[in-house]
Parts: structure tokens; C-alpha cells; sequence
């Protein structure tokens, strides 16, 4: 083969939540450089939280993402409670996981759908799918419309909702109010099923993926909420030791701050690592979809994230079926919260993985300093490194086919790059 | 068959929430795509067309050169521009630098600000070029943005309300929760088009949708005062998501120079 310079640009990465670029450097045969970069201008929100009262990240953070400003609002609360001492009544815990799972819900709809699909059909958009795939279409748009309705019946509206406090929510919503999501929750379980075994049919290109995998972890529940930090190479520690383990570096040209494990290994956070994870604490309706489809106890290949997006899809449409079911409304919607001097941790899992804060208070509440670590900004060293093997293993591709396997890769990881700091510049050089 | 008109939605620094209403409007995307040809996408589609476009949505606020130099360039292949949500209208919260030092804030958060290159104002687009409508939201409600998409797509103005909060909030029969249980408001300052929904919660507005049309901010700075808020948390009450809008901007310089004493909050 002769020595040949190619150097190939695609302007912007699509159906992405944000602005970033990738550059790969391919010498012959050899991959010699991979960057993910973020061009998602920075917008400071650690350094404008400071002097801001302890009530306010709530509502604050959840403008970092208009995709999972669940997510943001319930690690906020959690390390404040911390912060305070306080614990929130049992109820209230449960109505948060309702909340959550209409965000999980309408997310993974988007994402698997609306995203993801598309790469795997070879269209440009589920716009696109739905001149020959209606039906389809209209199930996904239904069961984001559900996502959503969960989040107004208990958040007061689907993009930044408002009922959510520090202590607990504003308002408790009426047993009636979300006894009319129960019938069609049922329906969405049905159309999740329907998901799994529609996307488990896709062709997924062969990859392993050897990235330690990070996720809470509960003792009774599938973590979303809360739980411990895990990890498949024994990690097993409380979320406050979440700094001491894993660190953030700033990469030249990028407006995101990559994570790695404090030794320098990668690792990888989400839905293939929360699987791996938390088999077991999956609900019987999702391990039974998941053996029907062949999916195994653990999954490693990130292509085949899209199914497990589904299968987790499927049961958090169950877990608030029970979650309805047994909801009594509670005897306060919040717990009071009084502010005192101190330090704390919360994580939870975003739809696209584990989310931490960490907040120093004043004896007033005042807010002297914020830490967040995104799920994004953790996978970066796990996206660089699926990138370079993808290229390696694929590196007779045309330079078309080359990118398109590329975006799909990125796209696996779900990333949001609004979070990790939009404008995914791909480019491709060849030397 | 006369061609679709064609749409394109742009993101400047923002959430994706604003344009993630466009996607959520489940009951009526695919008939939007049946309306409008949507030229460039890239949260929804990977196909992209060349301008010009008939109408451009553009969502996020102007904090790069590179985003300024981008902003002239989507203007000029556009016909008619809308800016949509907080971020484009007056800056979003990461307005809050334009009260504050931003190398100061690159420090904070970035361990090597020499990487990062960034403007010391969040601004909104109507700054840099003609804007032909602007959708006020934090985020934008997205009945209002299937207004302003048929309007334009009439070529008529959109019908949208720029009186307060305490108007829908009355039509909704909510009991008013500064008078009745002291709870801080915004909603006599703040523009009309979520529903309400914060005092149907039992909690006060805190101004997502911006101020109103000639809002008295003062007449409510001595009412919010009334209800016990220190000067501090007055300040930080209008420094939210609409810190930069001209009239929230001055209620809250007028309140940090109160007593003579300029304070550091850029919070």
C-alpha cells in the first residue's frame, strides 16, 4: 500500500445534546492520535454558585441540561441534605424516584429513537423513519409524551421542573393526578418490550470494552436515586469518598474536564456499567426481556448500549407502576432543611450515567464552593479510547463509512455535551 | 405544490432545553415536518441543507468570538430570526459574569484558563443582530412556540400575552401566595406564558419568563422586602435566569447600591 495523506472533515457531529469535535490521526494502518474535544462554550457554573444560598442549586444546576435537569435537581438536593444533616421522610424519597423515572423514560426515548435508531437503519432522522416506519415513530413519540406527563404530574413541567426543593417538593401530587399515568404506563411497558426486541435486531459491529464500570449501587433497587459507589473491580465505597477515587483533568482545547480514576484508569459510566452492575436488582419483567433478546447478565459492547437503554426503559415503566400504585400522599411534601456549616456529597444516576456534587456551606448557607462532575465529562477517556479501536479495526473503510462508524460510537455514549461542558467537529487525517 | 418553508434551529451557550420543546411537542412534530422543510437540525437530524433558510430558531446566548462571528453568519442566511428562551433573550444564567470577573470564574472552575477563550458578557442575540421575534421562557413553553411558528408561517405577529404572571394566575383561581402566605413572588414583574405554574405549586415565581412589559420592579422590591428577604437574597431573587433583561439588571444594581455600599455578588 502506498503512503498516502488523507486528511477528512465532517463540520458537525449530529443528533448529539451539545457541541464537540473529534481528530483522528491515522498513519498507514495506525491510529497515532485520537481527540474528543468540547467546543460547548463555558458557562461557570461552579464559580457562579459560590455566594448563592443552599436553596438554590436545585433550581440553578437543572439549567446545566434541559435533557436531565432530573438528574441535576436530585444530586443537588441529595449533597445539600447531606451538607445539613438532614434525611428526607421515606414518601418523598419514593415521589423523587417517580419523578426521576419520567425523566429516565422520556430520555431514553429520545435517545433511542429519536439519536440512536437512525445509525442503525441508515436514515438521517426518525423524521425519516417515519415516512416508511409511522407506527414506530408514534410509539417512541408516545412513550417520550409519557416521560414528559410523568414529569408535570410531579414536577410541575417537563423541562426544569419546579416543584422540586431542597427537603423534599413544594406541592405533593394527589393519588388521582398519578393514578391517570397508570393505564398508560402499562401501554409504555407493552411498547418497551416492543423496543427491546425491535433494537436487539439491529447489526451491532463487534466490540469489548475493558473500561473498569462505575455505577451506584442499591442493596433492594435498580440505583438511580441513590446508593454506593461500585464499581466490576470491587470498588465499594460512600459517595463522600467520590474525590479521593476519581479525578478531573483539564485537557489543552477542550471546555470539558475529562475523568479519570485517581491511579489514571479509565473507566466508564451508564447504562452498560449500571447493567453489569445491578442485574440483579432489575426487575423479573426486564431480565425476562432481556434473556428473550440474548442479552446476558453483563454487556461490554457499546453498541449494544441502545438495548440496554430499552431494557432499563422497560423497567423503570414498571418501577413506577409499583411506584403509583403504592403511593400515599405523603404528611409533608418537604422536610424542613436549616442550614449549617459543613460539607456534602450527592450522586445519583442520569440517564447517561452516575452525576456527583459536592457542596461547601457557610453557617448561613451561604455556598463557598461546588464541585460537579458530569457523566459525560467521566466517559471522555472511554469515548477516546472505543474511538481509537473502532478506527484501528476498521481502517480499510472508505472515509465516509470510517466517519459514520465514528459518529456512532460517539453516539453510544449518549454524551451530553451541554453537560460536560455542541459542534462536534469530526475530523479524520490520514497520513 | 409550492416548495415548504424551511427552518433551521441554531444553539449558542444554552441547555438544549429550549430546543428540546421543539422535539417535545410529540402530538404535533411529525405534522410540524410535514409544514416545514427543517433544512438543519443537528439535535434532531444528521441531514443537513444550505441556507438560505425562511425562519431560523436560535436558542442559547453570544459568550465567544467564534459564537458572534457564527450569530452574522446565521443572520444573513436567514429570513426571519427568532430568538427562543432566557439564554437568547437576555443572557440566561450564565449572565451572572457580566456582574462578576470572568478570568476570576475561568479560575474557579478550570485548572488551566489559558485553554479557555471566552468573552466577559453573556449576551443576548438581539445584541449583535436583528432579531425578528423574541420567546421569552426559561425554557420556552412550547404552545407558545407552536404560535410563533404557525404566525410566522401566515406571515402574521404572534398573539402572545406580555402582561404578568398574576394574570394567569388569577384565571387558574390560585390564591395569591405573597398576600395570603408571605412567600416571596416575581410574578407581578414577570411576564405571562408558563400558566402559573409555580403558585399552583404553592411556591413563588421566581421570574423564568423575564420581565413583563413596563414591569414597577421597584413597587415589588419593597413588597418582597416586606416579607422579611434580606437585601442579599433580593439581589440573587432577580439574579437568576434573567439576570441580564434590562429591568431585572436594574431592580438588582438598584438594590446592591441601596446603602451606598456596593457588594460582590455575583450571585
Amino acid at each position: 500500500m502506498t503512503h498516502k495523506e488523507r486528511d477528512l472533515t465532517v463540520s458537525s457531529l449530529a443528533r448529539v445534546e451539545g457541541e464537540g469535535a473529534m481528530h483522528v490521526v491515522i498513519d498507514g494502518t495506525t491510529v497515532t492520535d485520537v481527540h474528543v474535544q468540547i467546543y460547548e462554550p463555558p458557562r461557570f457554573f461552579e464559580a457562579f454558585l459560590r455566594g448563592r444560598k443552599y436553596t438554590e442549586p436545585p433550581d440553578i444546576t437543572a439549567r446545566i441540561c434541559g435533557i436531565c435537569p432530573v438528574a441535576y435537581q436530585m444530586s443537588a438536593c441529595q449533597a445539600i441534605e447531606d451538607a445539613c444533616g438532614v434525611e428526607v421522610d421515606e414518601p418523598i424519597r419514593a415521589l423523587r424516584r417517580l419523578l426521576y423515572c419520567g425523566e429516565w423514560i422520556e430520555s431514553h426515548a429520545l435517545h433511542i429513537y429519536l439519536l440512536h435508531t437512525p445509525d442503525f437503519l441508515g436514515v438521517d432522522s426518525a423524521l425519516d423513519l417515519a415516512r416508511d416506519h409511522k407506527d414506530v415513530v408514534e410509539r417512541a413519540l408516545q412513550l417520550k409524551k409519557l416521560g414528559n406527563d410523568i414529569l408535570t404530574a410531579v414536577g410541575g413541567r417537563s423541562v426544569h421542573p419546579v416543584n422540586v426543593r431542597v427537603g423534599g417538593f413544594y406541592r405533593a401530587p394527589t393519588r388521582r393526578e398519578l393514578q391517570a399515568l397508570s393505564e398508560r404506563l402499562k401501554w409504555a411497558r407493552d411498547a418497551s418490550l416492543e423496543t427491546v426486541r425491535l433494537v436487539s435486531g439491529f447489526h451491532f459491529p463487534d466490540l469489548e470494552v475493558k473500561h473498569e464500570l462505575v455505577a451506584l449501587k442499591h442493596p433492594r433497587d435498580y440505583a438511580i436515586t441513590e446508593g454506593r459507589l461500585a464499581s466490576d473491580r470491587g470498588l465499594d465505597i460512600p459517595v463522600s469518598e467520590f474525590r479521593e477515587r476519581f479525578v478531573e483533568e483539564h485537557v489543552a482545547r477542550s471546555n470539558a474536564l475529562h475523568g479519570q480514576r485517581a491511579d489514571g484508569g479509565r473507566y466508564l459510566v451508564g447504562p452498560l456499567a449500571r447493567y453489569t452492575l445491578n442485574y440483579e436488582q432489575l426487575p423479573q419483567v426486564a431480565r425476562d426481556a432481556a434473556t428473550e433478546v440474548g442479552l446476558g447478565k453483563e454487556c461490554r459492547n457499546p453498541f449494544r448500549s441502545i438495548v440496554v437503554r430499552a431494557v432499563e426503559m422497560l423497567a423503570t415503566c414498571d418501577e413506577a407502576i409499583r411506584l403509583i400504585d403504592e403511593y400515599e400522599e405523603p404528611e409533608r411534601p418537604a422536610v424542613p432543611v436549616e442550614p449549617r456549616a459543613g460539607v456534602g456529597h450527592g450522586a445519583t444516576e442520569a440517564p447517561r450515567g452516575l452525576l456527583y456534587h459536592r457542596y461547601e456551606l457557610d453557617a448561613d448557607g451561604v455556598i463557598q464552593d461546588a464541585v460537579i462532575v458530569p457523566p459525560t465529562a467521566q466517559n471522555m477517556g472511554a469515548m477516546e479510547d472505543d474511538l481509537r479501536r473502532v478506527v484501528e479495526a476498521n481502517v480499510t473503510l472508505r472515509d465516509s463509512a470510517l466517519q459514520h462508524l465514528c459518529e456512532q460510537s460517539i453516539r453510544n455514549f449518549d454524551p451530553c455535551i451541554s453537560c460536560a461542558t455542541h459542534f462536534l467537529d469530526l475530523r479524520v487525517e490520514r497520513r | 405544490m409550492a416548495a415548504r418553508p424551511t427552518l433551521a434551529v441554531w444553539k449558542f451557550a444554552s441547555c438544549d432545553g429550549c430546543q428540546l420543546s421543539l422535539i417535545n411537542l410529540e402530538d404535533e412534530l411529525l405534522q410540524v415536518a410535514g409544514a416545514v422543510q427543517i433544512s438543519y437540525f443537528l439535535e434532531a437530524s444528521s441531514a443537513t441543507a444550505p441556507g438560505p433558510y425562511d425562519v431560523s430558531i436560535v436558542e442559547g446566548s453570544v459568550t465567544t468570538a467564534h459564537d458572534r462571528d457564527r450569530l452574522l453568519e446565521v443572520r444573513k442566511m436567514s429570513r426571519k430570526l427568532v430568538a427562543i428562551g432566557a439564554c437568547a433573550t437576555a443572557g440566561g444564567i450564565q449572565a451572572l459574569r457580566n456582574f462578576a470577573d470572568v478570568r476570576e470564574f475561568t479560575s474557579v472552575v478550570y485548572a488551566h484558563p489559558e485553554y479557555i477563550s471566552t468573552l466577559d458578557k453573556s449576551t443576548p442575540i438581539s445584541e449583535h443582530v436583528a432579531v425578528d421575534f423574541e420567546l421569552r421562557g426559561c425554557p420556552v413553553d412550547k404552545g407558545q412556540l407552536v404560535e410563533v411558528l404557525s404566525a410566522l408561517l401566515s406571515g402574521r405577529r404572534p398573539n402572545l400575552p406580555t402582561y404578568s404572571v398574576c394574570i394567569e394566575c388569577k384565571r387558574r383561581g390560585n390564591v395569591c401566595v405573597m398576600v395570603a402566605h408571605g412567600t416571596p413572588c416575581l410574578g407581578p414583574v414577570t411576564q405571562a406564558g408558563c400558566g402559573a405554574i409555580c403558585p399552583s405549586v404553592n411556591r413563588g415565581c421566581f421570574g423564568c419568563f423575564g420581565p413583563m412589559e413596563s414591569p414597577n420592579a421597584a413597587a415589588v422590591a419593597g413588597v418582597l422586602r416586606s416579607t422579611g428577604m434580606s437585601r442579599l437574597d433580593l439581589i440573587r431573587f432577580f439574579r437568576t435566569f434573567n439576570a441580564g433583561a434590562p429591568a431585572f439588571e436594574a431592580a438588582s444594581r438598584l438594590e446592591e447600591e441601596r446603602d451606598g455600599s456596593a457588594v460582590e455578588v455575583s450571585a
